[in-house]
């Protein structure tokens, strides 16, 4: 038995997603006193909840505590997410004012599903224990399988709505079936108490431990959309309205890398040597299956499906190598993946809306014509997602693969160079229909601040983040040397007992 | 008293039905109730895995994990509703207008 240590409740570590909770309380008691017409002003109520959390969430930088009786974990590495997914959501929110209200939507439960969702990512990367890593996971999965299928008109999102919900919740049964045999082997759901025990050898290679170790890499990898298990992500992102696959393709990623990051590469680092083969099988089919089959693709929310298994094929490679150098990196990574995809989803919004037209790449052609500066924007997103330099995508590419490469994954780093650049065609298919073919004469119509200025901070974030890279790196080496840190002591103190 | 292998075995059989009903089944509500096996076996495999080792936390995640279960059935039972209202069928080899 280990001996209780005092208990800490530190409340600054739960302000932040506290506040997002909150918010979509009120928003919820607000919206339901509303009619249809007035309801989409509780938007604003989300906007302001986000931006409180994401102000709030600089309170908990700069502590190393594990509180709640080791349930959450208050570092650097937690206030790096608690900062970035409440701005993700809140820029997803400012594009989704006149959406919602041109599908139809029901605004209140739509933003407080959004608030929902968020609450249960920042939980994920803040869980000190697999039970509150699995509760953040299901809160942020359960609202978005609703938000997928909100156009109960469209038999798309309705679709759509399904196929997330029942291989969700399959891929659910198999962490917390890992979950459990974590548990049976290690005697505890901590994470800081696992990490102790696989580090004695003979219980690092029993069965429980090896089988539990690939049953939660199966559930994480359905929730970052790997491969082989990514099967429900073209249908969920295409049939999904556009706002929502979103938040589908940033923010869950977003959690869900956040947990399993934290997981694997700080916690399980011992198991080093069982968990890499098969992360590095994951990233190389991620890779290969993402990009050629994006190839193929008519539809561009398709194509960014494809695309966004692909990413998450990139930063298993970095997970493959498992170094610490590797950490910043990747959160690196995730900051310019997260800032490209929220401004093509934008984009894809605003053609949506003032074309009155779908998302096929033929509504696309013309583009630069008739919305110049709509163009302009969805080329840099495009630029930035293929990997070309100085944009944000070219320098967290650059690094992770530098790291994998001196870590002696040649051959993964090259499998990962060849597919950047077939990526390369199916980015700039999408810049040629909107520069160089010919589309209808288009009348542009009703100009939405919100949705410019969504655009705007997507684009400026993708610019600076790659152009001025260096305060971008230090705060995401600071934050992964944070997490790493918190281990550190506990293990010390084992070690001189 | 009965070993706790029979019990893990118990856990480890349910949760192989409710993956083969998954994979194999066509009828929607027959796929959720499959996953809600595999949700309960392991419900059973934390609480033998709890009772074995003495300590509490096995049975208290069964709480959280019935909590969850119960949250996904009504949501998941919703979206299947909705998706019967568009098609009028709940058989999943017919859900296929998103296919390339």
């Amino acid at each position: 038995m280990q001996a209780l240590g005092p208990l800490i409740l530190s409340w600054r570590s739960v302000l932040a997603p506290g506040i997002v909770a909150l918010t979509a309380v009120v928003t919820m008691l607000v919206g339901s006193g509303l009619s249809e017409d007035e309801s989409e002003s509780v938007g604003w109520i989300a906007l302001t909840g986000l931006v409180a959390a994401a102000i709030a969430s600089l309170a908990a930088s700069g502590d190393h505590i594990v509180t709640f009786g080791g349930s959450l974990i208050i570092d650097d590495y937690t206030a790096f997410f608690y900062l970035l997914i409440p701005v993700c959501s809140a820029v997803v929110v400012l594009f989704s004012f006149d959406y919602v209200a041109a599908l139809g939507l029901p605004a209140t439960e739509y933003y407080a599903l959004l608030l929902f969702a968020t609450t249960g990512m920042m939980l994920m990367a803040g869980a000190g224990d697999l039970i509150v890593m699995f509760l953040g996971l299901e809160t942020m999965s359960i609202s978005a399988y609703v938000m997928a299928a909100m156009a109960q008109r469209d038999p798309k999102s309705s679709e759509a709505g399904l196929k997330y919900f029942l291989l969700g919740a399959f891929s659910t049964g198999f962490l917390l079936y890992g979950i459990a045999l974590l548990y049976g082997a290690t005697g505890s759901i901590k994470l800081e108490a696992v990490a102790q025990m696989v580090r004695k050898h003979s219980i690092a290679l029993s069965p429980f431990v090896l089988l539990g170790l690939g049953l939660i890499l199966v559930g994480f990898g359905f929730k970052v959309a790997a491969a082989p298990f990514h099967v429900w992500t073209p249908d969920a992102y295409e049939g999904a309205p556009t706002s929502v696959t979103a938040l589908m393709a940033v923010g869950i990623k977003l959690g869900a890398f956040a947990g399993f990051i934290r997981v694997l590469l700080i916690y399980l680092a011992p198991l080093h040597a069982q968990w890499s083969g098969v992360l590095w099988a994951l990233a190389a089919l991620s890779m290969t299956v993402g990009n050629l089959a994006a190839l193929a693709q008519e539809n561009i929310k398709r194509m960014l499906a494809y695309s966004a298994i692909a990413h998450a094929g990139y930063i298993l490679v970095g997970m493959t190598a498992g170094r610490s150098e590797v950490g910043p990196a990747l959160l690196y990574y995730l900051l310019g993946y997260a800032f490209a995809n929220l401004g093509a989803f934008a984009v894809l919004v605003a053609v949506e809306q003032a074309q009155q037209s779908g998302t096929k790449l033929d509504d696309l052609s013309g583009l630069a014509r008739n919305h110049p500066m709509l163009a302009a924007a969805m080329a840099l997103f495009m630029l930035s997602l293929m990997g070309m330099p100085p944009l944000a995508g070219f320098v967290g590419k650059f690094y992770i693969f530098s790291v994998a490469l001196e870590s002696r994954y040649v051959w993964l780093v090259i499998i990962a160079t060849l597919n950047s650049v077939v990526s390369a065609y199916y980015y700039a298919r999408v810049i040629v229909a909107m520069y160089m073919r010919e589309g209808a004469e288009r009348q542009a119509q009703t100009r939405q601040p919100t949705l410019l200025f969504a655009l705007a901070v997507a684009a400026l974030a993708t610019v600076i983040i790659g152009l001025l890279p260096h305060p971008y790196i230090s705060a995401s080496s600071a934050a992964y040397a944070s997490a790493e840190q918190v281990l550190r002591p506990a293990t010390a103190a084992l070690q001189t007992k | 008293m009965t070993p706790i292998n029979y019990y893990l075995g118990l856990g480890a059989l349910l949760f192989a039905i409710g993956t083969v009903g998954v994979l194999i089944r066509r009828n929607l509500i027959v796929v959720f109730m499959s996953i809600e096996l595999m949700l309960n076996a392991v419900n059973l495999t934390f609480i033998a895995l709890g009772r074995a080792m003495g300590s509490a936390d096995g049975q208290v995640i069964v709480f959280f994990v019935m909590i969850v279960a119960g949250v996904e059935a009504a949501v998941g039972l919703g979206i299947i509703l909705a998706a019967f209202r568009n098609r009028l069928t709940v058989n999943a080899d017919e859900f296929n207008l998103l296919r390339w």
